[in-house]
């Protein structure tokens, strides 16, 4: 190490080289060494992400529109509905090739948020009930969530290679941390004594868990999920860095060609897709009866149908 | 004293409960060197919420816990099905010790013997009336058609007919409180645990649900503890009452023991301000028939007033009210005791010595 320099009291660190870089640059080695390992998994999660890409782009775009129309006002009313409307219209006239773009970063979108169900839910139920698993947990989700993409980007292409798995596991490291910690916040907000009535009742802990404390926590879950989403949809660029398909990468290749035109019209469509799926989401957190009725299958569309029928039988 | 006889459906035996970290060397140090709760707090860092508590409650009786906040009520009612294990003691149901049981036994007994009532309603927010009033029976994993029926008579039960589909944020204070109690008796549980039940509510709105408790009180005989921190609920509904400070049962007794025989300043200062009225009965304020006799010698008892040994002081009043003779006090046939006009104010009063003064 730095032997030819002299130690200085006064400026120890530029002396003294613990070789951090050196040591952690391992890690690389580390994960081409275990490729080959890898590959099944990858191989898996591949064809899921592929079948549910093939799917969105194998409906009709104005099949689509009114899905996700029908959908949003099923979820977050009459009003959103008009709005998503209106917001995908603009969104397949804004290029030719637009809505066949985000269609496939829907893809990823969906994929990452997903996973990050699977994996955030339990640790955030976990980290409800644990206070030491909390504890343990937090500075984990602080890293994720500050630590520069571009660190992990390498070492996770050097394991899984470029491409849409790789791209789905950068952008669930960032996208993550929010469901866990709204998760656990959720399950500590519900009321103890709510709580101790259903124990006192003869409920099993899996009964208040699922009876109780999750019923109680939906919004504050739901609202973990909406930024989740939000989040993910933010990482389409730098995925795309790491050859991932979509919107990301319109804007990335106008930046190396100064395309201004073609990188507005790849953010607009990053940012409608983004209104989108955060109105329906939030239309979701909200609960049917704070807009005026009781259950959700008596409003919306599937409401309407509910009345038509019940009306002619 | 008027329960002994009766089967006990609760028996506590000398439940305590330290909070805290050390809350086992605390309880060693109490049995060997028995500290104060002050001694506790500062050598342990443990409060104590329940200090030796033993008492028994029999089959449809209703026992009344009355104490300030802070006092140990609720920690103690706690006890009884088990949502808080003792630092020390056991609390046995029917004669099965709740603190051996198994937390299959345990949620067995929880959803089909004992229903609880608290203060906070601690309703479920997201479930209807119906859902919140079954809830015992749902975990119990007991089919839809059942639970309606069920349902519809606890709510009927309450006068809550015609609710039953909606939230409880749709619903007042009282009305919460109903379902809270129909909750409590959906499972027809043999005991009900009340935790200043009504403490939450509007005087007005209190005292309707006191009715409504005591009317299905009287139909269903459940064996009920009740607390309360207000003594005039406790005399209105319990059999029997027992005064709480500081995490001890001070004194345990009827209404009528508690009122006119304190066990100490403290319980004396409670019961100063409640009118003995409808409380306080001949036989205790009489003197004997003989001993009057002895002292007055004359007197034809024929003409006077006659009156049994549990007349309360109120009928007293109004027999004496026509006459200027004593009341005679007369128990199958024998004359047993002399109520005269002054020892009938001075039970009014509340004067311990009123039977003893001479006439
Ligand atoms: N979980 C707990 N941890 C520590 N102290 C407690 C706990 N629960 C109750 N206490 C204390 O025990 C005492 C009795 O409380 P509680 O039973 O709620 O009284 P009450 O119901 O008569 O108002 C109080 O001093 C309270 O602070
Ligand atoms: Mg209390």
């Amino acid at each position: 190490m730095a032997e030819d320099k002299t130690f200085n009291w006064l400026d120890p660190f530029s002396s003294v080289d613990l070789d951090v870089d050196g040591r952690t640059d391992g890690i690389k080695q580390w994960a081409i060494a275990n490729r080959e390992a890898i590959q099944p998994i990858k191989g898996f999660f591949d064809g899921l992400i592929i079948r549910i890409e093939a799917a969105l782009q194998a409906v009709p775009p104005v099949i689509m529109l009114v899905l996700l129309v029908l959908i949003a006002w099923q979820a977050a009313g009459r009003r959103v509905a008009i709005l998503v409307a209106a917001c995908l219209v603009a969104l397949g006239f804004l290029d030719p090739a637009a809505w066949s773009l985000a269609m496939t970063t829907l893809a990823i979108v969906i994929s990452s948020v997903i996973l990050c169900v699977i994996i955030g839910l339990p640790l955030g139920i976990l980290a409800g009930k644990s206070d030491r698993f909390e504890a343990a947990i937090r500075p984990v989700l602080d890293t994720m969530q500050t630590i520069p993409a571009f660190v992990y980007l390498v070492p996770v292409v050097m394991l899984i290679g470029i491409g849409n798995v790789s791209g789905v596991i950068v952008t669930i490291i960032f996208a993550l941390p929010p469901l866990v910690r709204l998760t656990s916040l959720g399950i500590r907000g519900v009321n103890p004594s709510v709580v101790e009535a259903a124990r006192a009742f003869g409920a099993t802990p899996n009964q208040i868990m699922f009876k109780v404390e999750l019923p109680l926590a939906t919004p504050t879950i739901l609202a973990g999920l909406n930024q989740t989403i939000m989040l993910s949809l933010s990482m389409v660029v730098i995925a795309s860095m790491i050859s991932v398909k979509g919107l990301g990468n319109e804007v990335l290749r106008a930046m190396g060609r100064l395309d201004a035109g073609k990188a507005i019209v790849g953010g607009l469509g990053i940012v409608i897709l983004a209104i989108v799926l955060d109105r329906i989401t939030q239309g979701l957190g909200r609960s049917g009866r704070a807009r005026g009725h009781r259950h959700w299958w008596q409003a919306g569309p599937v409401g309407l149908v509910v009345g038509l029928v019940k009306g002619r039988g | 004293m008027t329960e002994t006889s009766r089967e006990a459906v609760i028996r506590c035996d000398g439940i305590w409960k330290i909070f805290g970290e050390k809350s086992r060397q605390a309880m060693d140090a109490v049995l060997k060197q028995g500290l104060s709760k002050e001694e506790i707090r500062d050598r342990f860092d443990c409060v104590v919420g329940v200090r030796d508590a033993s008492f028994s409650v029999g089959r449809g009786e209703i026992f009344c816990i009355m104490g300030l906040s802070g006092s140990g009520k609720s920690t103690l009612i706690r006890h009884i099905n088990r949502l808080i294990e003792p630092t020390a003691g056991s609390v046995f149901i029917e004669g099965q010790n709740v603190n051996a049981m198994s937390a299959k036994e345990l949620r067995a007994l929880r959803a089909q013997k004992i229903g609880m009532v608290f203060q906070n309603m601690a309703l479920m927010p997201h479930r209807t009336v119906r859902d919140n009033v079954v809830f015992s029976l749902e975990v119990r994993g007991i089919d839809e058609a059942e639970r309606v029926r069920v349902a519809k008579r606890a709510i009927d039960a309450v006068d809550l007919t015609g609710w039953d589909q909606k939230y409880p944020d749709e619903l007042s204070g009282g009305m919460q409180q109903r379902v809270g109690l129909a909750r409590a008796i959906a499972a027809d549980p043999t005991i009900l645990l009340m935790d200043e039940p009504f403490s939450a509510l509007d005087p007005l709105i209190r005292r309707q649900l006191q009715t409504t408790f005591m009317e299905l009180s009287a139909e269903l005989h459940k064996t009920t503890v009740f607390i309360t921190h207000d003594l005039d609920e406790a005399i209105r509904i319990g059999d029997r009452i027992a005064i709480m400070k500081d995490g001890v049962l001070v004194q345990i007794g009827t209404p009528e023991e508690i009122v006119t025989e304190p066990a100490d300043d403290y319980v004396a200062d409670f019961v100063a301000g409640i009118s003995k009225l409808d409380l306080v009965t001949a036989a205790r304020v009489m003197q004997p028939f003989a001993q009057y006799r002895q002292m007055n010698g004359d007197g034809d008892p024929a003409h006077w007033p006659v009156a049994r040994p549990e007349d309360k002081l109120n009928a007293l009043v109004d027999l004496a009210i026509g006459t200027d003779h004593p009341i005679l006090v007369k128990a199958d046939g024998a004359n047993v005791g002399v109520v005269t006009k002054k020892a009938l104010l001075r039970g009014i009063q509340g004067r311990e010595d009123a039977a003893m003064e001479v006439a």
